[in-house]
């Protein structure tokens, strides 16, 4: 019997990835909540800056808005939304951990719209705000999503941020930063790479109870399977602690 | 993928020439004037129907709403918009359909919070023209506005639907080849930003971040402040490093406590999560959410009365405290 849920264990997968004294573009939700959880285990000098102008706050609580005061509570430094986006393109900024209604097999978010027609949407969703800027410009993309079929699509409504485009060298032949894009998704099945030729999504860990075939049937197109394929490592004692007692006590993240 | 022929669709709402506003701002006034005046003088004096407008802030954070209220009280309409992580001040105009035209980087949601339904139904009703960006294009259009260049260059967009759905262009690099993303300069007609304290001439002291608003300020061409206290002209010349807006950009100065309520002002006051649902919840019948609208807005006199309705000087003491002990409590010194 698991003793944590999907939420809880995407942002235990999720803290993981991030490296010590490094930084990320984060934003809030479920991605400041795993990065909080890495400075407070793994990676105690991760630095985490918000688009709206902090760097490095030590932060409390998970902040509502990403301009709120605690995205730069005890900060290092406060400044504006071009200094963070001129740092991400001068490539100072290692991760970004995006989330989104629709991702692609090439790692492509949609977060702007559903439907067939742009002009007719079925839903309007918000728009890029600052996703496209950080999937464009950091250096390793993470995402998270829950793995269900209409997330993981064949075709995406709209391409709002940039994953490795269409594949093999696209990415970098639009312009994009070299060397730059998705490295992760982390889903409540499984954790994801993507194929280094083709940059296909593949999977490259299963989480405790799933098999390939179950994250399989929740995407609608054909992942790729690494050479061997791990098991995740479940959120431990000390994680779930930490996230349900210092990070996210309200839960009003893992409690989604 | 040969991006650098690729042709973005969008509109261009506003005219990027440098000259154009240069012209203008060669008439802008350079006058030390008392420019102290009420929010309702200025949105009557520097606000037209047609206009293309830009709110400061970000989010719920330093947003002018105050002056988002009257805008919408005053029943201007046919404005163009951005849409720069903008929130409840979006739902607000929204609400009043304030703009058929928006340049959009993040609209209708309220960040964590949900989204807005009045907001989702006008930008799903066909009525809006919209035009695609992200934050650090809307970000670069106002750097290259404040810079009087047509474009900046930048290394986002390329390649998406966002850059297909906006009015930027593409060019290869003249000295690397690299394919580059061209964001034209934004002029609005005119901007409102909320500031921490300002001189009756316009000198603005804004805390915590700036986001866009030092850019805004220049490329604006009428800008009217709110601030939440009037400061002297001796205190802006005691410490001119704290001055992030000059006063020969400001063309209405309004003294207006409270301004960003119900969002939050940097080490002043947290903003009301409690009155922020309520206007999302009420928005699900729709003789409440005119009601609603009619009480908090439309039958509103000012901002004084609306924070009234809704708590006065007991709730704001509450977001106060809120606001001011997690600056003062090291709740995380161990980290």
């Amino acid at each position: 019997m698991q003793n944590y849920n999907i939420m809880e264990l995407m942002i235990c997968v999720a803290a993981r990835e991030l490296g010590n004294g490094q930084t990320a573009g984060i934003g809030t939700g479920a991605p400041c909540a795993a990065a909080m959880l890495s400075q407070k285990t793994l990676a105690p000098d991760l630095v985490i800056m918000f688009e709206s102008g902090g760097v490095d706050p030590l932060l409390s609580e998970i902040p509502i808005s990403v301009g709120d005061s605690r995205t730069f509570y005890r900060a290092l430094m406060v400044g504006s939304m071009f200094e963070i986006m001129q740092t991400c393109s001068r490539g100072m900024v290692d991760y970004a951990i995006l989330g989104g209604a629709q991702i692609d097999m090439y790692g492509n978010i949609n977060s702007t719209m559903l439907g067939r027609n742009y002009h007719k949407p079925a839903v309007r969703l918000p728009g890029s705000g600052g996703s496209n800027d950080f999937a464009s410009l950091c250096w390793r993309t993470i995402i998270m999503s829950v793995q269900e079929k209409k997330r993981f699509v064949k075709r995406l409504d709209f391409m709002t941020a940039p994953g490795w485009l269409e594949g093999g060298k696209s990415r970098e032949q639009s312009g994009l930063p070299a060397d730059s894009g998705p490295y992760r998704v982390i889903t409540n099945m499984a954790v994801m790479d993507f194929e280094p030729e083709t940059k296909r999504m593949r999977v490259i860990s299963l989480n405790r109870g799933y098999t390939f075939d179950d994250v399989q049937n929740n995407c609608e197109f054909e992942l790729l399977s690494a050479p061997r394929i791990f098991t995740t490592k479940p959120p431990t004692a000390m994680e779930l602690r930490i996230l349900r007692e210092e990070i996210d006590p309200n839960r009003n993240i893992i409690g989604r | 993928m040969n991006t650098a022929k690729q042709q973005s669709l969008g509109p261009l709402f506003t005219s990027p020439d440098p000259d154009e506003a240069r012209a203008y701002f060669r008439t802008k006034s350079r006058a030390k004037a008392n420019k102290l005046m009420s929010l309702k003088e200025a949105v009557e004096r520097f606000i037209h129907d047609g206009d293309y407008l830009s709110i400061g802030g970000f989010g719920t954070t330093r947003t002018p709403l105050a002056a988002c209220h009257e805008i919408v009280r005053q029943g201007l309409k046919n404005m163009g918009f951005a849409g720069h992580t903008s929130t409840h001040d979006f739902q607000i105009l929204a609400a009043g359909e304030v703009f058929d035209r928006v340049d959009i980087a993040y609209v209708i949601g309220l960040e964590a919070r949900g989204m807005s339904p009045c907001a989702r139904a006008y930008m799903e009703s066909g009525r809006v023209r919209i035009c695609e960006w992200s934050n650090f294009s809307l970000a670069a259009r106002l750097k290259a506005a404040a810079m009087g260049i047509p474009f900046l260059p930048t290394r986002n967009m390329l390649g998406t639907d966002t850059f297909r759905y906006s009015a930027a262009k593409v060019m290869t690099c003249p000295f690397t080849d690299k394919t580059m993303m061209l964001q034209p300069a934004l002029y609005p007609d005119v901007a409102v930003i909320h500031v921490h304290e300002a001189d009756v001439h316009g000198n603005c002291r804004i805390k915590g971040s700036v986001i866009s608003d030092d850019d805004l300020a220049c490329a604006s061409k009428k800008l009217i402040i709110t601030t939440e206290r009037l400061i002297t002209n001796d205190e802006i010349r005691n410490d001119p490093d704290r001055t992030v807006i000059p006063y020969y950009l400001v063309d209405a100065v309004c003294e207006v406590p409270l301004g960003a309520y119900p969002g939050s002002m940097p080490y002043e006051y947290f903003s009301d999560e409690v009155h922020l649902k309520e206007w999302l919840t009420v928005q699900s019948e729709q003789d409440n959410f005119a009601a609603f609208l009619k009480r908090n807005i439309y039958e509103c006199p000012d901002h004084k009365t609306y924070i009234e309705r809704n708590g006065g000087i007991p709730k704001i003491k509450e977001l106060r405290a809120k606001e001011l002990l997690l600056h003062k409590e090291a709740i995380n010194a161990k980290l």
